[in-house]
């Protein structure tokens, strides 16, 4: 069971939120000029990466609300929590192969 | 040749106290280069480099594995062999694996354990029921045996399901594909391997691949911890760390790698001689010749490469199962554990060209890479031969994400992805 600190309620269980994949992952600005190879990059294609990974939750049996997570994807352990618009937060980086 | 395993092989053995029997592969250091280096020694990755080697004469094959044989997601998987998918694409290449399943023992002199005891998957509401149908009828068009059984057969084919009318999880139906079972998967990975090494295929356990040497598009050495290995051809059979060393190779894959559980009970005696699954409630239940049942649960949410996942998900496929067969609430479970398996936005594999010139990449398998197998190295093996794919892997190409021909089986893929 993964302890998540929701920015706005403090550390709850896991099972009280819904994961939504990976953060930052920018709308284009164009979509009608985009090519099917842009449209697929941005539809499916993902980092997928193993260390650090930003990505986001939801709280959804508590406030609701959504934030962002800086999570390593190895050892599970949540760096740091930040809200939606904001930057993410420095972490050391991790190194697997 | 390596020695053939037979009865007369065994008596001859147990006259010596089972002390001379020869290794089942040699372990060789790695030559400096080869015609096609394989990463990852899994069922995958090794059933590719046996039929390389036997359907294409390519013998001057490495297979390279970061642990050792079979340690991944080929040990960690809960043993369930079908064909029973959906679209015309899917039922063509599990069913291929299905036949090669078959004579897979005879043929690599080496006892799978393959038992067609056949695989029930439970409808419990008017939906599921609707949509198992469609799936039977589906199957029966493509020539894969499947048949539509209502309650009162489910209750006949496996006795000890609870059909009374106030559970939690009421069973309305099943469809049951009599030519599907369980195999003994560790000797999938030790079959192919001795088979494979047989023939000529180097296999080098404990060696990390940490880079790809690439030159004018064309991948020219592997960079491993055993030093560099030049190779014509690279083929990655790696499975959740596909988009890992896709991205090592510089492109990217439509790839989410969660945990997969799954769990076994203290052995018991015979109690239950099919294989169980339901999609809607995570839940599947076979047991194995020790005695144990093995258990599957569901997937992680969360994206995760630690081999381990949350204990919601064991508790709550433990709940499911307990409701369906009450009889088994009074069993412990002795071990749990977690593999990382890459899932596709379809639900369906990717075995493909890449864009990077002798660079093949066989991955995405999600859920359902066990029962794949030796289809998916026989495919494998011939678009690496070729350097085109396989008739029956067309469709499982890369460059569907951009097309948008998408294969959705969701739905016969059995764990949510």
């Amino acid at each position: 069971m993964l302890l998540i600190p929701c920015p706005y309620c403090g550390e709850r269980d896991e099972t009280e939120f819904s994961y939504g994949g990976e953060a930052h992952i920018a709308r284009p600005k164009e979509p009608e000029k985009l090519s099917d190879a842009e449209w697929a990059d941005y539809v499916f294609m993902r980092p997928n990466s193993k260390g650090i990974l930003l990505e986001r939750w939801v709280h959804t049996h508590g406030c609701r609300r959504w934030f962002n997570a800086a999570r390593d994807t190895v050892t599970y352990k949540i760096h740091a929590v930040y809200k939606m618009g904001e930057k993410p937060p420095r972490v050391p980086k991790t190194d697997y192969v | 040749m390596t020695a053939r395993y037979s009865i007369f092989s065994l008596v001859r053995n147990a006259l010596s106290y089972h002390e001379n029997w020869p290794e089942a592969w040699r372990s060789p250091e790695p030559k400096p280069s080869y015609d096609v280096v394989i990463v990852g020694g899994g069922g995958h990755g090794l059933a590719t480099a046996y039929y390389l080697a036997k359907e294409h004469k390519i013998t001057n094959v490495a297979v390279i594995e970061r642990g050792w044989l079979g340690g991944g997601n080929t040990g960690r998987n809960t043993t369930i062999v079908r064909s029973n998918y959906l679209w015309d694409e899917s039922a063509a290449l599990y069913e291929h694996a299905l036949k090669l399943w078959e004579t897979m023992s005879q043929e690599l002199n080496y006892n799978v354990m393959f038992s067609q005891r056949g695989v029930l998957n439970l409808a419990h509401n008017q939906h599921d029921l609707r949509e198992l149908s469609r799936r039977v009828n589906a199957n029966r068009l493509n020539d894969i045996d499947s048949e539509l059984l209502d309650a009162r057969q489910v209750k006949e084919f496996c006795p000890i399901i609870d059909l009374r009318t106030n559970g939690r999880y009421p069973v309305l139906g099943a469809s049951l594909q009599r030519r599907g079972g369980t195999a003994r998967h560790d000797a999938v990975a030790w079959g192919y391997a001795r088979a494979a090494d047989a023939l000529g295929v180097d296999i080098i356990q404990e060696c990390p691949v940490t880079g790809f040497r690439i030159s004018n598009g064309r991948v020219q050495a592997v960079e491993t911890a055993k030093g560099t290995i030049e190779a014509k051809k690279v083929a990655l059979c790696v499975a959740g760390h596909t988009s890992v060393l896709a991205e090592l190779a510089g492109f990217r894959l439509p790839v989410h790698s969660v945990p997969l559980q799954a769990l076994v009970s203290e052995p018991v005696k015979p109690i239950l001689d099919c294989v169980v699954m339901s999609n809607a409630i995570h839940a599947y239940v076979s047991q194995s010749d020790k005695g144990e049942l093995v258990i599957g649960a569901g997937t992680d949410k969360f994206i995760g490469y630690g081999q381990r996942g949350s204990l919601p998900v064991t508790e709550e496929t433990l709940a499911a199962v307990c409701e369906l067969f009450p009889m088994f609430r009074r069993l412990r479970m002795m071990r749990q554990w977690g593999g990382t398996v890459d899932t596709c936005p379809d639900a369906s594999p990717i075995v493909s060209k890449t864009p990077v010139d002798g660079l093949y990449v066989n991955g995405g398998w999600g859920t359902g890479g066990f029962k794949s197998t030796p289809g998916a190295g026989w495919v494998f093996a011939h678009t690496i031969a070729e350097d085109r794919p396989h008739p029956l892997n067309e469709a499982f190409d890369m460059n569907r994400f951009v097309s948008g021909y998408l294969i959705d089986e969701h739905g016969a893929a059995a764990v949510a992805h």
